[in-house]
């Protein structure tokens, strides 16, 4: 595994060492205690494991942006959870210099029935911050949104625009060290996403690092200085964006079967 | 996500930023003192989840108020009216008794049912921010607390109108309610780890807690033990409300002092519902991220 050009006295942001990731899942969407039964009755197991992520090795110094591509179930997202310590490592361990912010699968709206700026103060509390940050900041985070009086409304009411625009907010005005953006731009409109967009090229300055998890080839190639290629859970490539961007292509027209056409 | 060792974390953030290590967990337990502490240090998210349940649920305006009283009266006038029949006699200080009784326990069943859906409800929070998800059945139990707050001042009115005595020991009656509290965030845990792995799990739970509801002494007076037959006798006396829901209503309708072994059998019950409860959820929370996309 390549580290990039990595002079002693640069700082790191993430170092990730023989990383594994393994977790036990069902396949039932809704699992239940009668289905549970009537399996066990048959002698059928719905448990099965999953090894999401296999000795993935990196360091990440400070000032990067990092892209991470791969197929899906490539385990992009396990490593962006492992990062954050939302999914505690197998094996192996993860140093984070810093708060990661809490942006991943896109969303705080956990709460549908509670408006936009109580979802946004319970998210900030959740993530640690004290309670005078979250709410000199619940303004600034609303503001930014641009949703109007919506903000006070219960998220049911939302459309999913305005929902992605509040959680990209929030993930971006809790000053975290480490960003990390898990397909944020592919909702919302033209308009927004030139202003997440610029955003996001503001905090690239002010941030430790950044992580950008897409399919999009195109904005990884724009917004990342760096680049990681998952496939099966294990680190295939790791260089500058252009070049393993350029690997991941070929790989795919070769393995057809993989299905990663369309995000090409 | 608790395995935090924080190094420096002061006014030198700058220089001495935050720093996070996460490894592997051992016997699939986080290291527990770093996760009580984080725990403690988000107290304030856990009851702003609890304030803004209430809120959601118009508990802050007046007629939430007033239902919340007017629903445990309603179903103590039901459960008395019952019992009257049944035994074919009023008795006052029976209906005291199931007021008191029936209020505290609605409190523990409020908190095991909400605290059950509670993890597998609360979505995109779990899958996206780390924090010790301990918090949320526990926010849970504080929700249903608040909720069991405005029948106090119920059964003190009932308490004057049936011309009962007051006594200074009514005060030690809090020990009693402290132990269902405690009793109570043991079983928000466990049910709520539960109801991850069988979603069916708060399906049944109303059938457990009304079966619960008539083993403990709540529509009948711990006296009248001595007319069951041996083999119930055992199983009441096992059950954890006995000592509980005994301890609590000779304390606040009577002035009674209860046995030596209420006291310890009271509070032996309400730690290990919360060593049980808590230890189950946290060697399971790991999974819970992956297991509620």
């Amino acid at each position: 595994m390549s580290s990039l050009s990595a002079s002693p006295d640069e700082r790191l942001a993430v170092r990730v060492k023989n990383l594994s990731v393994t977790y036990r899942t069902t396949f039932e969407r809704k699992p239940t205690l009668r289905q549970a039964l009537v399996r066990l009755g048959r002698g059928q197991r719905s448990v099965r494991e999953v090894r999401a992520l296999r000795d993935v090795s990196f360091t990440v110094f400070e000032g990067t942006a990092m892209g991470i591509i791969g197929a899906n179930g490539a385990g992009k997202s396990t490593l962006m959870r492992a990062v954050a310590g939302i999914l505690p490592p197998s094996e192996g361990s993860v140093e984070v210099w810093g708060k990661a912010s809490t942006l991943l699968a896109l969303g705080v709206g956990f709460n549908k029935d509670l408006s936009g700026r109580e979802n946004i103060i319970l998210g900030g509390l959740a993530s640690g911050l004290s309670r005078r940050d979250v709410e000199e900041r619940a303004d600034e985070v609303a503001d930014w949104t641009e949703i109007g009086d919506f903000i006070d409304m219960p998220m049911r009411t939302y459309s999913s625009g305005m929902s992605a625009r509040v959680a990209f907010s929030v993930a971006v005005h809790m000053k975290p060290d480490i960003l990390m953006v898990d397909e944020a731009l592919s909702t919302g409109d033209a308009r927004f996403r030139a202003k997440a967009n610029e955003k996001m090229a503001e905090l690239r300055s002010t941030a430790r690092a950044m992580f950008l998890v897409s399919h999009g080839l195109n904005s990884i190639k724009e917004m990342c200085t760096d680049a990681m290629w998952l496939d099966h859970g294990a680190l295939m490539m790791r260089g500058d964006p252009e070049v393993v961007v350029e690997k991941y292509k070929e790989f795919t027209k070769v393995k057809k079967s993989a299905a990663t056409e369309d995000e090409v | 996500m608790t395995a935090t060792a924080r190094v420096g974390h002061d006014d030198s953030e700058e220089f001495e930023p935050v720093y996070h290590r996460y490894g592997p967990h051992r016997a699939g337990l986080p290291p527990l003192v770093p996760y009580f502490r984080e725990l403690w240090a988000r107290r304030e998210f856990a009851a702003e989840m609890s304030k803004a349940t209430l809120r959601g649920a118009n508990v802050t305006t007046f007629f939430g108020q007033a239902w919340l009283i007017l629903n445990p009266l309603l179903l103590a006038g039901v459960y008395y009216l019952l019992v009257t029949i049944i035994r074919q006699r009023h008795d006052a200080g029976l209906f005291t008794h199931l007021t008191l009784a029936l209020f505290a326990f609605t409190m523990l069943q409020t908190a095991a049912s909400t605290g059950a859906t509670s993890v597998t409800g609360s979505g995109r929070l779990l899958i996206n921010t780390a924090f010790p998800r301990l918090l949320i059945p526990l926010s849970a139990v504080r929700t249903a607390f608040w909720r069991f707050l405005p029948t106090i001042p119920v059964y003190l009115i009932f308490h004057a109108v049936f011309g009962l005595p007051w006594h200074p020991r009514m005060m030690l009656s809090l020990y009693f309610l402290a132990t269902i509290v405690v009793f109570a965030m043991g079983l928000a845990a466990f049910f709520a780890t539960l109801q991850v792995y069988f979603r069916d799990t708060s399906s049944f739970l109303p059938y457990f807690l009304r079966l619960w509801l008539y083993l403990s002494p709540i529509l009948w007076m711990p006296v009248m033990l001595d007319r069951m037959s041996r083999g119930l006798r055992v199983v009441v006396e096992l059950n954890p409300m006995y000592p509980m829901l005994t301890g609590y209503s000779h304390l606040l309708q009577d002035g009674v002092f209860p046995p030596l072994w209420m006291w310890l059998a009271a509070a032996g019950w309400a730690i290990a519902a919360v060593v049980v409860g808590f230890l189950f959820f946290i060697s399971r929370e790991r999974e819970f991220a992956v297991r509620l996309t």
